[in-house]
C-alpha cells in the first residue's frame, strides 16, 4: 500500500510533524487522547496565561490543548507506572490514548505496565482484548543530557512479542508513521530522536498514513548497504554522499519500523549488494543491528561478499562530557570506514 | 442496606459456586488432573460477591492471581472457566491464559493478574475511559494486603484521587501475603488508613461478613457512579487454603484457621438469611445442590474438551502482524494459519 498523499508537500519541522498528526488524529477520531507529564504543563493554573506552559518539555504537543482542551489533553502527575498502566487501561476499554514517556530510559519505572500488561492481555485473553496504544517516546544521545536521558533502547522493546516499534528518521516519515500508529489496534512503542525534532523536511499536507512494517531506501546503490535507524539514518545518507565521491555506490535502507521488521527490503538489498554495514545508536548487544547480521547470517550468507560491519556505540552507558559523547555516537566517518572496509 | 429477595438468591448462589469451584480445584489439583499452579479464593467470597452484586454487565473489575472468585461474582461463564484452568481449547482465553489471566472484556472482567499490584493503574484507565466518554460506568480494583505495598497502588490511589474518578479500590486483607502477614510487611499496619492519606473516604469492613460488605461496597459504588470519586475498602477476611495449591502453609497455626472457619461466610450467611427469615433452609439447600450440579457439569465439559489446536500458538499476539514475523530469521518454520 503506497503512503497517501491528498495535498501539495510543504516543509515542516520533525516536531512540527509529529504536533500535525496528532492534531489530526485527534481531529479524526474523540476516543484519541494525549496523556504525559506536562503535555500542556502548570494544570493547577486558571490563570490563561499560564496554559500551555510548556506543551511537552520540549514543546512538541505545544497548542493542542486549545484546540482538545484539558481533558483530552491531560497532564499527570510523575508517576510513569500510573499513567502508562492508565493508558493501557483507557485502550482496553475504548479510548486510543497516545501515552507520553518522556524519555525511554524512564521505562524502568514502568515497564510491567508496558511488557506484562499491554503487550501480553490480547494473547492471554485469547484475542479478547484489544490495546490500542501509543507510548511516545524520546531517544537519542547528543544533547549532552547523561546516562538517563539519552538512550536509545528501542530494541529492548522489540523484544517483547506484542508490541510493535516504531523510530522515523524524517519529518515526513514521522507525521505519516505517527498516524498509522494511533489507527494501529496493538501497542506502538513510538521513539522520537530528540536531536530531529528540528530538522526540517518534505511534509505531506492532510492525513498521510506510512503504514508500519515498511523500510524505506533512502538512497540507492549497489555496492553495499547501510542499514540504519532513526538519526543514524541521516549519518549514513552523509557517509553514502562521501562514499560516491569516492565512487562508491552505497544503498541506505530506514528501518523505519523495528517491530515488525521488513526482513525483504533488507534482504532485497543485501542480495543485489553483496555487503552489508548495520548502524545503530542502540547499545551492541541483544540489539536490532544484531538481528539484521542474523537474518543475513541466515537468509543470505551466500550473497555477502565480505564479513558484516556493525557500526555502533561502545558497550557503556551514554557519556556526558561532549567530548566523550561525541566520540559515542556512531559517526558517519566510521560508517564510511567500515563501508570501505567490506569492499576490501 | 435493602437488599431484595432475587438479590439474596443470586449472592449466595455466587458465593457457593465460587466455594464449590474451588474446593472441586482443590481436589482435583492434588489429584494432578490441573496443569500449572492455582491460587484458591475460598474463604474470600463475601468480597468479590458483596462488591460485584452492585455491578453491571457493563462496568469493570481488574483481579488479581486469587482471580477465580471475582470471574465468577463478575459473571465470567463456569465452563469457560474450568476449561481455561484446564489449558483446553473452549476456556475463557483459548487456553492460552490460565487460571492467572482469566479475562473476559466482554464480561467487563479485566483480567485476573500475575503481576501483585498490576490492577490499579489499569483500573484507573478503566475509570478514565467512563469519564471521558460520559458514561456512569463503575471499575472495582480489587487487590491483596500484599500489593497494597507495591507503588502501583499508590500511583493509582493518587491518579483516582486527583482525577476523581470512578474507581472503588478494595484491599482484600486475607492475612498473607504468600507466607507473610501484614504484621511483618505493613509499615503501620492500617492498610485503609493509607488510603485516606490521598484524600478519599476509606473503610475497613468485616469481609467474612458479606451484609457488612454489600453495605460498604453499595455506598462507594454509588458514590462512584455519581461522579463523586473514589473509595477504599480493606476488607479483611482469610485464605482457606495456602497461597498456591501445594503450599504446605507452615506459617499459621491450625488454631488461627480453625477460628477463622467458624467464622466462614458461607455460614454466617445462611444464619443470617435464616434468622431474619429472609431465605429458608430449604432454599439454601437447593442453592447449594444447583451449584455443585453446575460445577459438576462445568468439570465434566472441561475434560470433554479438545486441547487447542497447535496453530493457535501463533494467533492473538496482535490484530494485525506478518505471521512470518512471529518466527523470525527461519524460512516457513511453521505453516501459516488463521
Amino acid at each position: 500500500m503506497a503512503a497517501m498523499v491528498e495535498e501539495a508537500v510543504r516543509t515542516l519541522s520533525y516536531r512540527e510533524a509529529i504536533n500535525e498528526a496528532l492534531r489530526l488524529e485527534m481531529r479524526r477520531d474523540p476516543t484519541v487522547i494525549l496523556m504525559g507529564e506536562d503535555v500542556t504543563g502548570a494544570s493547577h493554573s486558571e490563570d490563561e496565561s499560564h496554559l500551555d506552559a510548556w506543551g511537552g518539555v520540549l514543546g512538541v504537543t505545544k497548542g493542542l490543548v486549545h484546540e482538545f482542551g484539558r481533558q483530552r489533553v491531560r497532564d499527570t502527575p510523575i508517576t510513569e507506572s500510573g499513567f502508562v498502566g492508565a493508558g493501557v487501561g483507557a485502550a482496553a476499554t475504548g479510548l486510543r490514548p497516545v501515552v507520553e514517556l518522556m524519555f525511554i530510559g524512564f521505562m524502568g519505572v514502568c515497564l510491567d505496565q508496558i511488557v506484562n500488561q499491554a503487550a501480553k492481555m490480547r494473547y492471554m485473553f485469547g484475542g479478547k482484548a484489544r490495546i490500542p496504544l501509543v507510548i511516545r517516546t524520546m531517544i537519542g544521545a547528543g544533547f549532552r543530557a547523561a546516562a538517563q536521558h539519552s538512550d536509545s533502547i528501542y530494541s529492548t522493546f522489540v523484544h517483547f512479542p506484542g508490541l510493535k516499534v516504531v523510530a522515523p528518521a524524517t519529518p515526513a516519515d514521522a507525521k505519516g508513521l505517527l498516524a498509522a500508529a494511533i489507527r494501529d489496534d496493538d501497542p506502538v512503542i513510538f521513539c522520537e530522536h530528540k536531536l530531529l525534532y528540528d530538522m526540517k523536511g518534505p511534509v505531506p499536507e492532510g492525513e498521510y498514513v506510512i503504514p508500519l512494517g515498511q523500510a524505506e531506501i533512502k538512497r540507492e546503490g549497489g555496492d553495499v548497504t547501510i542499514v540504519a535507524i532513526s538519526r543514524m539514518v541521516l549519518h549514513a545518507l552523509e557517509a553514502a554522499e562521501r562514499l560516491a565521491q569516492q565512487g562508491i555506490s552505497a544503498e541506505v535502507v530506514d528501518l523505519r519500523t523495528l517491530s515488525p521488521l521488513d526482513e525483504t527490503t533488507v534482504l532485497e538489498s543485501i542480495r543485489k549488494t553483496g555487503r552489508l554495514v548495520v548502524v545503530d545508536e542502540d547499545n551492541p548487544r541483544c540489539s536490532v543491528a544484531g538481528d539484521i547480521v542474523t537474518l543475513a547470517a541466515t537468509q543470505a550468507l551466500e550473497f555477502l561478499n565480505a564479513p558484516v560491519k556493525l557500526v555502533t556505540p561502545p558497550h557503556t552507558p551514554v557519556p556526558f562530557s561532549p567530548t566523550l559523547e561525541d566520540a559515542y555516537v556512531p559517526s558517519p566517518e566510521r560508517i564510511v570506514a567500515a563501508a570501505r572496509a567490506t569492499l576490501g | 442496606m435493602e437488599i431484595s429477595r432475587d438479590k439474596l438468591f443470586w449472592a449466595y448462589e455466587r458465593m457457593r459456586l465460587i466455594r464449590e469451584f474451588e474446593d472441586r480445584l482443590h481436589t482435583d489439583f492434588a489429584a494432578g488432573k490441573i496443569p500449572g499452579f492455582v491460587h484458591l479464593y475460598a474463604g474470600e467470597e463475601a468480597v468479590a460477591v458483596g462488591l460485584c452484586a452492585h455491578l453491571r454487565d457493563d462496568d469493570f473489575i481488574t483481579s488479581t492471581h486469587r482471580g477465580h472468585g471475582h470471574c465468577i461474582a463478575k459473571g465470567v461463564d463456569l465452563r469457560e472457566m474450568m476449561a481455561e484452568i484446564s489449558g483446553k481449547a473452549t476456556g475463557a482465553c483459548k487456553g492460552k491464559g490460565g487460571s492467572m489471566h482469566i479475562a473476559d472484556v466482554d464480561k467487563g472482567m479485566l483480567g485476573a493478574n500475575g503481576i501483585v499490584g498490576g490492577g490499579p493503574p489499569l483500573a484507573c484507565g478503566a475509570g478514565l475511559t467512563a469519564r471521558l466518554k460520559g458514561t456512569d460506568q463503575v471499575t472495582v480494583c480489587f487487590f491483596g494486603d500484599g500489593a497494597s505495598n507495591q507503588g502501583t497502588t499508590f500511583e493509582g490511589l493518587n491518579l483516582a484521587g486527583i482525577w476523581k474518578l470512578p474507581v472503588v479500590f478494595v484491599c482484600e486483607n486475607n492475612g498473607y501475603a504468600e507466607t507473610t502477614s501484614p504484621r511483618y510487611s505493613v509499615s503501620g499496619q492500617d492498610i485503609a488508613a493509607r488510603a485516606r492519606g490521598f484524600g478519599m473516604p476509606s473503610i475497613a469492613i468485616d469481609g467474612l461478613d458479606f451484609f457488612a460488605v454489600y453495605e460498604a461496597a453499595g455506598e462507594a459504588i454509588a458514590r462512584a457512579r455519581r461522579g463523586e470519586g473514589p473509595t477504599f475498602i480493606e476488607a479483611q477476611t482469610y485464605r482457606y487454603y495456602g497461597h498456591f495449591e501445594g503450599d504446605s502453609i507452615r506459617y499459621r497455626t491450625r488454631e488461627e484457621e480453625e477460628h477463622y472457619r467458624l467464622l466462614d461466610c458461607l455460614y454466617r450467611f445462611r444464619q443470617t438469611a435464616i434468622s431474619q427469615g429472609l431465605l429458608t433452609e430449604a432454599e439454601l439447600d437447593e442453592i447449594d445442590a444447583r451449584a455443585r450440579a453446575a460445577i459438576e457439569d462445568a468439570v465434566r465439559f472441561a475434560a470433554e474438551s479438545p486441547m487447542p489446536d497447535p496453530a493457535e500458538l501463533l494467533t492473538d499476539v496482535y490484530v494485525e502482524y506478518p505471521m512470518a514475523a512471529l518466527w523470525p530469521f527461519q524460512e516457513a518454520a511453521v505453516p501459516v494459519h488463521r
